[in-house]
């Protein structure tokens, strides 16, 4: 699904992914986890192609094609998603309009029709029962005046839309209370296939519980520092960072 | 005393970061922007009349000669010309007027010609016919758009006006200026500048003296319009000047519901445009008039464009009158243009709804005039500015309560929207509150589509144009909603249109 080999970024003047490997194949979970500031939310942005970051190094192959050559929306349309971290506000744009042009857009790419106005609202009642989201939240403008734990929610729900084959979540858990937590999460184990991979980004093992990932990786000063199963979230969450920060640095 | 309130805000989006291009993108999109292209910018290849340029009293005679005009018709042209004479241009608005040349233009020129002096029934030229197919306002009656009827007027004449006898059959007036001056001499006489007096200002003066066609619209007592009514406004030859006059008349009861559309060629030299409009609503009455105004703009280095002059007005003279202005402006080199509502009424309701887009080089400076002198009077103002390119884009609006004006209600929102960083928008409200029971609300917000927003949309799988243009008409919603269906559908095109290219 995705392979990344030595990926190098930077912001400004400032390297911050020095030299990422990865790789996870079709059905895989992932985790990262790492300290703040060791670079986990630059790499779903780099992934997804965000305009502030540079790339300097290194190459990402998406399901055998070159990621850093594709423009955000076309790696959107190849499966990419990200759940963003502050997902942004649109006043004045409807969730109805911005997800139809969304789905729209993506059918486009793939050479088909544009889903008729019944057949994209049964779409949308059917996947807002995924994250129990009201028909009142989608009534509205993009992500204007959702609480933290809706506008999360509503990221789930737009995945559940696109359906991605590899889906980013970027601390999708930050702010969230233990039930919009759980809703969130059974969410993501609702949209789960054998074909589908996920990469989920946290500073603790909480979510973790819940959507189990296949592999944890420690990311430090924007290298993966160490890799290992599902073991290894417990034991951050007990010992915290710092023997690794040792480790890496002995 | 009189309450103000004013909230001046800006919105969570009002970008943390400013959209930003980078050089190479900027050629980019200089480049897409000259590639853009103005889809009306042909010429129709007709035999047309147009008399020598230049500007006296012999021209104006002229022209009234050529319409055939009473003697009251031309001595109204006269006083207005000799005003004129005394005036100078004016310099106020925020925008780079050149100077006009008022002797370069011709002020009267006919695509219908050719076929008027044989004395037979005017035929109309297939060429004409065509190019108003292409424009998409057919005036084959079986081709029309159902429910609406047209008055397609190219130059200074009027070209034909549809569905003509179907309305007679309810009273309705609905024809040229021109024809309404020799058919209905009285309603003209009683009501043609008494809402636009010459003497208001410049333009208004100009357009008095020179005015060559327009619509006419009659609406008798307790009448329901049953179909649209529109003005198609075409200007198409060179070093012309177009000097449209529009009259409605909407009596005690009624109702109507009209359209104004416009466009012209690509030229390199600027046209002139000062029109006006003005609009009678007696007791009970209720007139709603949209405009979606897309003359030409110049090219993406200010070359050229239309200068559009305009007066509008609308007197609300009647008890429970109502008249609502709703205008999506994206063309023309320089707007000048502030459709007002004189509430004189009791109870009466006025509203303004505006999209204004400058792109490129133009200058807009539009807005409107609420006069509130009957009692339990309210008007309501939404405008909304989005400007691009090298644009300015300013609103400009006067409320007024006269002491008379009790229980006076006003709403004003004036949003401007900015994409990029070398355009500007501006707001000049002015109040003027004479009575102490007015109630006077402005709210102004300033936003631009930031960084942050268009990457959102791009990770959901839509591409930065498509993104603004769901942006700029989600901004735009209020307006749009306002206007009859068959034009919102367009407008909202026209809006993504004129914005291509503008986000690199």
């Amino acid at each position: 699904m995705l392979e990344v080999k030595d990926l190098h970024a930077k912001i400004g003047d400032k390297e911050i992914l020095r030299g990422i490997s990865l790789t996870i194949n079709d059905g895989e979970t992932h985790a990262i986890m790492g300290p703040n500031g060791s670079g986990k939310s630059t790499l779903s942005a780099v992934l997804v192609g965000n305009p502030l970051y540079e790339v300097t190094g290194g190459t990402v192959t998406f399901n055998g094609k070159n990621l850093l050559d594709m423009k955000p929306e076309d790696r959107a349309h190849e499966g990419l998603f990200l759940s963003f971290q502050y997902p942004v506000e649109i006043p004045g744009v409807s969730m109805t309009n911005f997800m139809r042009a969304a789905i729209n857009e993506k059918r486009a790419y793939e050479g088909l029709e544009p889903l008729n106005a019944a057949d994209f609202l049964k779409l949308m009642r059917e996947k807002r029962k995924i994250v129990e989201l009201d028909t009142k939240l989608t009534n509205r403008s993009v992500n204007e005046g959702f609480s933290g734990g809706e506008k999360k929610r509503n990221e789930i729900f737009q995945m559940a839309m696109l359906e991605p084959k590899l889906a980013i979540l970027d601390e999708t858990d930050s702010g969230l209370d233990v039930d919009a937590m759980r809703i969130v999460a059974e969410g993501v184990n609702k949209l789960r296939t054998p074909q589908s991979s996920c990469i989920v980004i946290t500073h603790y093992d909480r979510l973790l519980d819940m959507i189990r990932p296949d592999v944890v990786h420690v990311l430090y000063k924007g290298r993966i520092v160490k890799t290992a199963g599902p073991e290894l979230a417990k034991e951050i969450q007990q010992r915290g960072f710092d023997w690794i920060k040792a480790e890496s640095e002995s | 005393m009189a309450r103000m309130i004013i909230y001046s805000g800006i919105p969570s989006n009002s970008g943390k970061k400013v959209m930003e291009t980078k050089s190479s993108d900027k050629n980019e999109f200089v480049r897409q922007v000259a590639e853009q292209k103005y889809e009306f910018g042909f010429t129709t290849d007709v035999h047309t009349e147009i008399i020598d340029k230049g500007l006296n009293e012999d021209v104006v005679r002229l022209i009234s000669a050529k319409k055939q005009e009473p003697e009251w018709m031309l001595d109204f042209r006269l006083k207005a010309f000799r005003y004129w004479q005394t005036l100078e241009q004016p310099s106020w608005a925020h925008v780079t007027l050149p100077e006009i040349d008022y002797q370069a233009i011709s002020y009267y020129a006919d695509p219908m010609a050719k076929k008027k002096d044989d004395g037979k029934p005017k035929e109309i030229d297939p060429e004409l016919m065509k190019t108003f197919d292409k424009l998409g306002i057919p005036l084959e009656e079986r081709l029309a758009l159902s429910g609406v009827a047209v008055d397609a007027i190219m130059d200074s004449v009027s070209v034909k006006t549809t569905f003509k006898e179907k309305l007679a059959e309810k009273g309705i007036i609905f024809c040229s200026i021109g024809d309404a001056i020799q058919q209905h001499p009285d309603l003209v006489k009683e009501y043609l500048g008494s809402v636009v007096p010459y003497r208001d200002n410049f333009f208004a003066a100009l357009n008095s003296a020179v005015f060559s066609d327009g619509s006419f619209v009659y609406i008798p007592k307790g009448v329901r319009c049953p179909m649209e009514l529109s003005s198609y406004f075409r200007i198409n030859a060179r070093n012309t000047g177009q000097f449209e006059r529009t009259l409605i008349v909407a009596d005690d009861d009624s109702y109507v519901s009209y359209l104004e559309g416009c466009t012209a060629p690509m030229r390199d030299e600027n046209q002139l445009h000062a029109a006006i409009v003005e609009i009678v609503v007696k007791d009970n009455a209720e007139v709603k008039y949209s405009t979606v105004q897309n003359w030409y703009p110049g090219d993406e280095n200010g070359k050229g464009g239309v200068l559009n002059l305009v007066t509008k007005r609308g007197e609300l003279r009647g008890v429970n009158s109502k008249l609502s202005w709703t205008q999506v402006e994206t063309g023309s080199a320089i707007t000048w243009k502030y459709p007002s509502c004189v509430l004189r009424g009791d109870n009466s309701q006025a509203e303004f709804y505006s999209v204004a887009v400058t792109n490129n080089w133009q200058e807009a400076d539009t807005g409107t005039k609420m006069i509130h002198m009957g009692k339990n009077t309210k008007s309501t103002i939404i405008s909304k500015g989005i400007s691009a390119g090298h644009s300015q884009n300013s609103y400009r609006g006067l409320v007024r309560a006269t002491s008379n004006a009790d229980n006076a209600r006003n709403y004003s929102s004036c949003d401007s929207l900015l994409l990029g960083s070398d355009c500007g928008a501006h707001t000049f409200p002015y109040m003027d509150i004479h009575n102490d029971t007015a109630v006077v609300e402005h709210e102004a917000t300033t936003s631009k589509i930031s960084e942050d927003q268009l990457f959102y949309c791009n990770q959901r799988g839509i591409p930065t144009e498509q993104a603004v243009g769901l942006i700029v008409n989600g901004y735009a919603k209020d307006v749009l909603n306002k206007l009859p269906m068959e034009f919102a559908v367009e407008a909202q095109k026209l809006l993504s249109v004129s914005l291509e290219g503008t986000v690199g």
